[in-house]
């Protein structure tokens, strides 16, 4: 054969479609992008008894096949311009009436299609009876019920798949009767489109005019750039059954259209197809479970407790393997280090290469267990629960139910981290919503950002370190939230997605969903992320070597160092010697970050930053930051030229700011302000950027962010000084 | 029957769809999901602060925010 035989899966979200293609194509899967937006493509193997082989793809879920969100119109135009052979349609054979509404504008399409009466055992546990010979033969499509998550029926279901690619036959568009007004309406379009020859390379006639009078923006768009005259001419039939429809029924002609397709499955279902054993409305196993986890009073609290179990999972379990990374590449960079010579290349394997693949792939033990945890809280049905309960507050900031796990993740319990926050705010669905959230989830007070605050808390505000901690992380929700107020206002403003959104039924996750889940998320983050990290990285340590020291600097350095060196050699004590070449070490450090380009940044900033109250040494630190926020203790002991700093342990730092002239509470107050808000670490930038598709917007939080957080601190500083508190 | 706006209706209340009036992305959602003139709903409940609600219709459960509700018209029987 040629060319393989392509299925696209198409269903609603819920309906076990994910679990069918894992089910397919087992681990054969490969997962990309959709050119130019955010919306996976995933693409799997499936191999025949025959041995015949087949590509499916997994289109993103869909209600409908209109043109109002990423996935609708991602899913729209692989089938249009793609043309698979066969849709494989999966329906919930529990829900089918509701899901029967892509089957009819799949159908409408004219699509070869199968359809998959998936979850029919929890059906028949409901009391539901189906006919599939009936509803075949009714619809004229091939209908085979499976349990996707068993894999019971799917062979059936490949096999009258295959058979139908086999007859190739072509696209055949079933025509509803949407009545008198709209009918008549679709004729005369489908007239007009056909006589003009418009948009025909890939569209029916009157599946375009159905589009016109759906106001489907997208292919109206198509129309205007094809042809304005035909587009014009289209609009005008439109807006006058518009009016009519609105002067005779004060209704729209998308309504009628929907009410139409609706009514069209109910005569379907009405012929002997569906018979129902119970009540509609009767309480099954997962409403009953709804009646407690989502109860006005319980519910919250058992949030909470889930929330902070998620959170404990994914930052106390993950610390251990986090832990042989870190000692992994503790051990890489000491090995490098005895059997390379001392340089610039040694520097840079050691500081670049191994410092940012130690970044990279530090974050891997973090990102894989919180994608598990969300996979489960996904899959088994409770996140939408979650969005159910914390929407009303959420909304309060133009955001959405869902954006409270990124929050939480990212260090709305301090010591998260933005990276995995930043992936969480995948399952929002809301375009604007979910970007407000990827935006402002980094002003969290995360687990790199704590040793600083630590720092400073300890060294000017002992007396009151817990409280104060406490009140910076009630700080942090309060800055993220209301700065997504104001991006919700300002460059994202919009009204808010609507929120309709269905709470499927409990279910157990499966461990291979599961397992497939995670693995395909942590995946794609080592391989985007994981180049941009490096690169940037190397970007960093150079920043902070080069220029170097001048040559009379450096000459200087190694006279102390000779003098020393000839000076203690006579009273033999080798210790004392070791002590003070090291301290000429340390001083030389100081001095080569100082004239490093980050330090010569660090003291240009001067200019400015004396209003927050920063000198050139906390620049610089800052400067470090960028890279990991954990570098600023480490950058400001070098700058302080006290050599090696430990983040965890930095008695010798607390002490010399203590005593430092330039330090009072009221700058480091400042500067905790400061380093909470302002550009987040880059592995955050480079996420944000690969999350919303755009670097645009990993920039913007760089800028927003910055000057958010020096806003703040200088308004603290200056405050604070004009209140007398500076000492 | 009294018809009512979606809003007003009570937990465990039942009734049937007379109109969806509002257009745009919010009325084709509200259409995707089955909420069509004629379909029979129940309010499952509301979430704590009284908002959102959770409906069943066509033996599923969604939810919406009672500001989309205010567009849902019930005849309640």
């Amino acid at each position: 054969m040629s060319n393989p035989i392509t299925f696209a899966l198409a269903g609603n979200p819920n309906a076990g479609k994910t679990t069918l293609f894992n089910t397919l194509t087992g681990a054969r899967q490969h997962v990309g992008n959709y050119p130019g937006v955010t919306v996976e493509k995933k693409a799997g193997a499936y191999t025949f008894p025959s041995g015949e082989e087949a590509t499916i793809i997994d289109l993103p879920g869909t209600y409908s096949l209109t043109a109002y969100s990423v996935e609708e119109v991602v899913a729209r135009d692989y089938l249009v311009q793609e043309k698979p052979d066969v849709v494989i349609n999966i329906t919930d054979a529990s829900n089918l009436e509701r899901n029967l509404y892509l089957s009819a504008q799949l159908l409408e399409l004219g699509v070869p299609m199968v359809i998959a009466l998936n979850m029919i055992d929890v059906a028949r546990d409901r009391g539901i009876s189906l006919d599939a010979h009936r509803l075949s033969a009714l619809l004229k499509v091939p209908v085979i019920p499976i349990i996707a998550r068993s894999g019971k029926g799917t062979a059936e279901l490949m096999a009258a798949a295959l058979e139908l690619a086999r007859r190739k036959s072509p696209w055949n568009p079933l025509h509803i009767s949407y009545g008198e007004d709209v009918d008549l309406a679709l004729q005369t379009m489908a007239q007009c489109i056909t006589t003009a020859g418009f948009l025909q390379d890939s569209y029916t006639p009157r599946w375009l005019a159905l589009k016109y009078l759906e106001g489907d923006s997208q292919i109206q768009e198509k129309g205007r750039r094809n042809n304005p005259a035909v587009d014009k001419e289209l609009q005008e039939i439109v807006a006058k059954v518009g009016e009519h429809l609105h002067k005779t029924m004060e209704t729209y002609p998308e309504a009628i259209i929907a009410d139409h397709r609706y009514g069209y499955i109910k005569s379907v279902l009405r012929q002997e197809v569906i018979a129902h054993k119970f009540d509609i409305d009767r309480l099954h196993a997962s409403d009953r479970i709804d009646k407690v986890l989502t109860n006005r009073f319980m519910g919250p609290l058992i949030m909470l407790a889930i929330l902070l179990g998620l959170y404990k999972f994914t930052f106390t379990y993950s610390q251990l393997p986090v832990a042989w990374f870190a000692a992994f590449f503790g051990w890489l960079s000491a090995h490098l280090s005895t059997i390379l010579p001392d340089g610039h290349l040694k520097s840079m394997l050691i500081s670049g290469v191994i410092h940012g693949m130690g970044g990279v792939l530090g974050f891997v033990p973090l990102i894989m267990f919180m994608f598990f945890g969300i996979a489960i809280l996904e899959d088994s049905g409770y996140l939408a629960r979650v969005a159910f309960m914390m929407d009303r507050v959420f909304r309060i900031f133009g955001l959405h139910g869902s954006s409270v796990m990124a929050y939480i993740v990212s260090g709305g319990i301090a010591g998260g981290c933005a990276v995995p926050g930043v992936m969480a705010a995948r399952t929002l669905r809301s375009p604007r919503e979910r970007l407000a959230t990827l935006l402002t989830v980094s002003f969290m007070n995360c687990g790199a950002k704590l040793p600083v605050l630590a720092l400073l808390t300890a060294t000017f505000f002992s007396r009151s370190q817990a409280q104060l901690m406490f009140l910076l992380t009630l700080l942090a929700w309060v800055v993220a939230l209301t700065a997504a107020k104001i991006l919700r206002l300002t460059v994202l403003r919009g009204e808010s997605t609507p929120f309709v959104m269905e709470l499927p039924p409990y279910r157990f996750p499966t461990f291979r969903g599961l397992l497939i889940h995670t693995w395909e998320r942590t995946w794609q983050y080592i391989k985007k992320a994981g180049t941009t990290i490096l690169a940037i990285s190397i970007l960093i340590w150079a920043m902070m070597t080069f220029p170097g020291l001048p040559q009379s600097e450096e000459q200087n350095f190694a006279r102390q160092r000779q003098e020393v060196t000839a000076s203690t050699a006579q009273t033999v004590d080798n210790q004392q010697l070791k002590e003070k070449l090291a301290a000429i070490d340390t001083a030389q450090a100081g001095s080569t970050l100082r004239h490093s380009l980050a330090g010569r940044i660090g003291i240009t900033m001067e200019s400015v930053s004396w209003l927050p109250g920063f000198d050139w040494r906390t620049n610089i630190a800052l400067v470090g930051g960028f890279a990991a926020k954990e570098v600023i203790v480490t950058t400001l002991g070098t700058a302080y030229s006290l050599g090696e700093t430990d983040p965890e342990n930095n008695a010798s730092l607390s002490e010399t700011l203590a005593k430092d002239p330039h330090w009072n509470p009221v700058v480091a107050l400042a500067l905790i302000v400061f380093v909470m808000f302002y550009a987040p670490c880059f592995v955050t930038v480079v996420c944000i950027s690969k999350e919303s598709g755009s670097w645009k917007w990993g920039l913007f939080s760089i800028c927003f962010n910055t000057t958010f957080a020096f806003l703040l601190a200088t308004l603290v500083y200056q405050g604070g000084r004009l209140m007398g508190f500076a000492g | 029957m009294p018809t009512v706006p979606l809003r007003q209706m009570q937990k465990d209340q039942s009734g049937t769809i007379t109109a969806v009036k509002v257009g745009g992305e919010l009325g084709r959602r509200i259409r995707d999901m089955g909420i069509v003139p004629g379909t029979r709903i129940t309010i499952m409940g509301r979430a704590p602060l009284f908002d959102p609600v959770a409906i069943r219709i066509m033996g599923g459960t969604l939810t919406l925010r009672n500001s989309e509700a205010d567009h849902i018209e019930v005849e309640i029987a």
